[in-house]
């Protein structure tokens, strides 16, 4: 069976051909549009070798759509002089006519008519003539009929001039039989159906090859944005190294256990307005451990626990002030704190991903909020070398191998060092992450016995998510001006598998 | 982090031999420093003032280190180099010395009134110093990057360096009326009162920034000479008068302050780092302090403490297996001069008068593992046994990220903090409604308030991505802030529900009301969910 009517009867007539058919000519032979007799052509041509079609393009007259209406009713003039009966016309009553303005002036200059402007009720129109040869109603009708060519080339230059008549280009196709011509070629199934599988016609049934450079459809669907999709893969790596999660879920946080919990001085300028966000209402938290407390403000005061002390008058009513928790840290400082309350001691992997706030001068880097992933380990005797142990394995999750640390400082941690790691795109080592020892300032008051060490390390979530998704400005993917087509396209999230992009930046 | 600025063939002179920028970024590395950049005030003037200012500067190679903030001792070229050609064991550590003159001991007699005000001050004269251009310019130097950082911009310590040939003491520190303090102001060729010079220094882009510490005070700090010349009123200026150059040979130095350890550590800082040029190398000559209860002290501290640590304390923290006698040697190596003593465990360290930082023994372990070579540690894994559990509020939203993305709708992550009018006015609620936690110093009207809702972020995301196919269908799971609980926002009448689960209210759903919507500056219409998870759990 052919695929439909058309190229049927296609295959019939260039069967008993001679040489070959013009795509035109068949059309008007089989009373079809030309575009129905190219789709057939097209739909030929994609079995293969059943037919060859050259592309042809030829010239043709056709009239426009009022040189049709005259082939059909007579030129404007010839109505024109129908409508004037043997006793006249008057002028203004020949003007109203549907022809009246161009039939009349033609007329006029063919000499078919004349006006009596002497008229008793002014001018009247008479024939001159009884009777007249539409020559341009034949021309057209002519045209019409595919006779073109029996009209000179001035008669049709002045049919075009009178827009009556137009030249089209028309692209046409000479089919000839192929190699593999045949009049019976089966129609190729575009889809495989339940009903071909059901009946094993699907055995014997060509299939349209696919076009695989289409665009394809994209499924209607849901997105996960991808700083949370990066999110969870650090879970999971955290999950899978056996660190349970801690609570995060509240922003406000006193003072003291967002600072001073964390031997961070009363005057460090982490403390300034101008990078912690305090809070008006409520201003200060009602509820601290009040032994603890006490032994907090020892320590900075006077020192203890081997400590010399910052050595300054520590205030109650500063470390009461709540702010917007400005680390994760304070909820580390938390759940130490719980750790330290139960007795015996027993060792434990934390960690934690949630959302900061800095009150800073935002720039490409830098937003108001970020995330922060941390973890901690506490156990009898940990090393400096466990630390760079745990971060070695911790790396090597995210496919990051070359590692180096510096020693650095960080108000609760000592010893303390800054994680690099070796970027091949920019060629150099570039900070991934800052870690340490808890400083026994932080831990001892908290009940923690003196033998047991806390180590612990801290990135943000935002810079790996920035250099995985190739996004160099943290305003397009945080925040609600974000641009939802990214995070409809954002890709899978693979830490360990994929090639970093070449081109980041490295944030600060 | 402090960054400080030193002209590179200065500091390899100093060093006695050159390095690469690589070598020297690494010997940064190694040290715990930096070199952030490589430049010269020539690309500095021109990056930011544009090539036509920059023409004629100096070309002069800049490092741009930075110092870690605990680390005042290594905040100029001098102490920089003494730390790492100690490091190197190029030069042993110096050791600074308190001396008395041979003539009368200077004196800084310090009143009761400046308890109200600014209580603390300490001294000490550097006799005989040699200045050269570039000294004079790192003596500047240092005490701005002291005063920005260990004196909390002036606000705990404030430093006054004074010309000591043209005063006459004793000095009296003491706090007066704005209005009956007058005098020269560094800088300046007219006589002002106090009260003038807080007016004329509004405008001055330096001095403005400390005018705050003292302005709502009844009385201004004031140091006098004997003959009544005001040294200086900090914490804002000093006077012309006693101005130092670098033709002056012998200085006199007060730190007035709030906190009078940072006092004691600043003035230690500035004179052991340019003792260094003195006649006398590294002597101090004291300067005493006389308190309002009468009491009386020498000044500066320059203490030497002697901390005892076990060498097994040092090996089991780093995780490394060194000799007592080794670590004693690494720790030299940073500053502090340590020795065995003892059963052969025990290990005398020396924290020097430079060394503030060094508060416990743990201060003591990073040295040693700095000098060892943080890189040279042996990595292993803790053999810590742990069960792991997710937090269950964190568990159930992974779950409900992906069903609701599964769903059809898309994830927005917005922003915690914003303004009053979007949890309040534009729903047509009042502030007091929401409960809403305030922040009392937002630079801008973004961050006003914690969010009481996630819709507010939602319709401004979608208002950011009116040109987005529609329809859009967002979601968020994120923490809200309330004091109590508070009022939601208002939907179209008879199209909202609450919904009840197990028994309790969770959350309400409908069309919004077309004045929020187009309060958010939405013309579609728009309907919500919004539940608290936690009952779930």
């Amino acid at each position: 069976m052919a695929d439909g009517p058309v190229a049927e009867q296609l295959l019939r007539r260039l069967e008993v051909a001679d040489g070959g058919l013009d795509s035109a000519e068949l059309a008007t032979q089989l009373g079809v549009e030309h575009q129905a007799v190219v789709g057939a052509v097209k739909s030929l041509q994609a079995l293969g070798e059943v037919i060859e079609a050259e592309l042809r393009s030829t010239k043709r007259w056709e009239l426009t759509a009022e040189g049709e209406e005259i082939a059909q009713e007579g030129s404007h003039e010839a109505r024109v002089f129908r409508s004037i009966a043997p006793e006249g016309l008057a002028q203004s009553a020949l003007m109203q006519l549907p022809s009246g303005k161009v039939g009349f002036s033609k007329a006029m200059s063919n000499k078919w008519i004349r006006v009596d402007k002497s008229a008793a009720d002014g001018p009247r129109v008479f024939r001159v003539v009884e009777k007249v040869e539409d020559e341009v109603q034949r021309r057209l009708q002519l045209v019409q009929k595919g006779q073109a060519e029996k009209l000179s080339e001035k008669e049709r230059s002045e049919l075009r001039k009178r827009k009556l008549l137009t030249e089209v280009t028309l692209k046409t196709y000479w089919v000839s039989k192929g190699s593999a011509f045949s009049t019976s070629v089966s129609k190729q199934e575009t889809e495989l159906s339940p009903e071909m599988i059901s009946s094993g016609s699907w055995r014997n049934q060509p299939f349209k090859p696919y076009n695989f450079s289409a665009r394809g459809v994209l499924p209607d669907s849901g997105h996960l944005h991808p700083l949370l999709k990066v999110r969870s893969q650090f879970r999971q790596i955290f999950l899978e190294m056996g660190f349970t999660e801690m609570p995060t879920d509240n922003f406000i946080e006193s003072s003291f256990w967002n600072f001073d919990a964390l031997f961070q001085p009363q005057q460090h300028p982490a403390r300034d307005q101008h990078d912690t966000f305090f809070l008006r209402d409520p201003a200060e938290a009602l509820q601290l451990p009040t032994d603890y407390v006490h032994r907090v403000k020892r320590t900075h005061a006077q020192g203890g626990y081997g400590s010399q002390g910052y050595k300054y008058s520590w205030r109650l009513d500063e470390a009461r002030k709540n702010v917007l928790r400005t680390h994760t840290t304070a909820a580390s400082a938390r759940a130490l704190y719980r750790l330290a309350q139960k007795k015996p001691f027993t060792p434990v992997k934390y960690f934690s991903i949630d959302r900061v706030f800095r009150n800073e001068t935002l720039d490409a880097t830098h937003l108001a909020e970020f995330h922060q992933i941390e973890g901690v380990v506490a156990d009898h005797g940990l090393t400096l070398g466990h630390l760079m142990g745990v971060l070695r394995e911790f790396f090597s999750k995210l496919g990051i191998t070359q590692l180096r640390f510096k020693p650095t400082y960080n108000p609760y941690t000592e010893p303390s060092m800054e994680v690099f790691s070796y970027h091949q795109g920019l060629k150099k080592w570039v900070e991934v992450g800052n870690s340490g020892l808890f400083r026994p300032e932080m831990l001892l008051p908290m009940g923690l016995p003196e033998n047991v060490s806390v180590i612990a390390w801290g990135l943000s979530l935002e810079r790996p998510t920035m250099i995985k998704y190739g996004i160099n400005n943290i305003r397009e993917l945080v925040g609600h001006k974000v641009n939802l087509q990214m995070v409809y396209d954002s890709p899978l999230c693979r830490l360990d598998t994929e090639p970093r992009p070449q081109k980041t930046q490295a944030a600060a | 982090m402090p960054t400080v600025s030193v002209k590179r063939d200065l500091l390899f002179r100093a060093l006695g031999r050159t390095y690469t920028d690589e070598e020297f970024d690494e010997l940064c590395f190694e040290f715990g420093l930096e070199l952030d950049e490589i430049t010269s005030e020539k690309e500095i003037i021109s990056k930011e003032q544009g090539n036509l200012k920059a023409e004629g500067a100096s070309n002069v190679v800049l490092y741009k280190i930075d110092v870690p903030a605990n680390r005042y001792d290594l905040l100029c070229l001098e102490g920089l180099v003494r730390g790492l050609q100690v490091f190197k064991e190029r030069i042993k550590a110096p050791v600074y010395k308190r001396v008395m003159p041979n003539a009368e001991i200077q004196k800084l007699i310090v009143t009761e009134e400046t308890a109200k005000v600014r209580p603390f001050a300490v001294a000490a004269v550097l006799r005989n110093i040699k200045f050269t251009k570039d000294r004079y310019d790192s003596f500047i130097e240092l005490q701005e990057k002291l005063h920005q950082n260990i004196c909390r911009k002036r606000a705990l310590v404030a430093i006054g360096t004074h010309d000591l040939d043209s005063l006459s003491g004793p000095f009296t520190y003491t706090a007066k009326r704005p209005s009956d303090i007058k005098f020269k102001p560094l800088n300046k060729t007219k006589e002002y009162t106090a009260c003038e010079l807080m007016n004329i220094y509004k405008s001055d882009n330096h001095l403005k920034h400390y005018l705050h510490i003292i302005e709502n005070k009844s009385l201004y700090p004031v140091i006098y000479d004997s003959n009544g010349v005001v040294l200086s009123m900090p914490p804002i200026i000093n006077g012309n008068h006693s101005k130092i150059t670098v033709n002056t040979r012998n200085i006199f130095i007060e730190c007035t302050g709030t906190d009078f350890t940072k006092a004691k550590i600043v003035l230690d800082i500035i004179v052991t780092m340019f003792s260094e040029y003195c006649e006398n190398q590294f002597t101090v000559e004291a300067t005493e302090v006389v308190f309002p209860n009468g009491k009386s002290n020498t000044f500066p501290d320059l203490a030497y403490r002697k901390e005892m640590v076990r060498a097994d304390l040092i090996n089991k923290k780093v995780g490394i297996r060194e000799t007592p006698e080794n670590l004693a040697k690494l720790l030299t190596r940073m500053c502090l001069k340590s020795e065995v003593i003892g059963d052969g465990n025990q290990i005398e360290v020396e924290i020097p008068p430079t060394r503030a930082d060094i508060i416990h023994a743990c201060d003591i372990v990073e040295d040693a593992a700095i000098a060892y070579g943080y890189n040279n540690i042996q990595m292993i894994l803790p053999k810590t046994y742990t069960i792991a559990n997710q937090f269950p509020l964190n568990k159930l939203t992974e779950l409900l990220r992906h069903d609701l993305a599964a769903a059809g709708f898309t994830e927005a992550l917005t922003f915690a903090l914003c303004s009053k009018e979007d949890i309040a006015d534009k729903l047509g609620l009042d502030i007091s409604a929401t409960n809403a936690v305030h922040i009392s110093n937002p630079k801008t009207a973004e961050f006003q308030v914690a969010r009481t809702t996630l819709l507010p972020g939602l319709l401004k995301t979608i208002a950011a991505n009116r040109k987005m196919p529609l329809p859009l269908k967002l979601f968020e799971i994120s923490d809200i802030v309330i004091k109590d609980s508070s009022k939601g926002p208002p939907f179209f009448p008879g199209r909202c529900a609450e919904i009840f689960a197990r028994h309790q209210s969770i959350g309400k759903l409908g069309v919004l009301h077309p004045d929020v919507i187009t309060k958010f500056e939405l013309t579609m219409p728009c309907s919500s969910l919004e539940i608290n998870i936690e009952p779930f759990l």
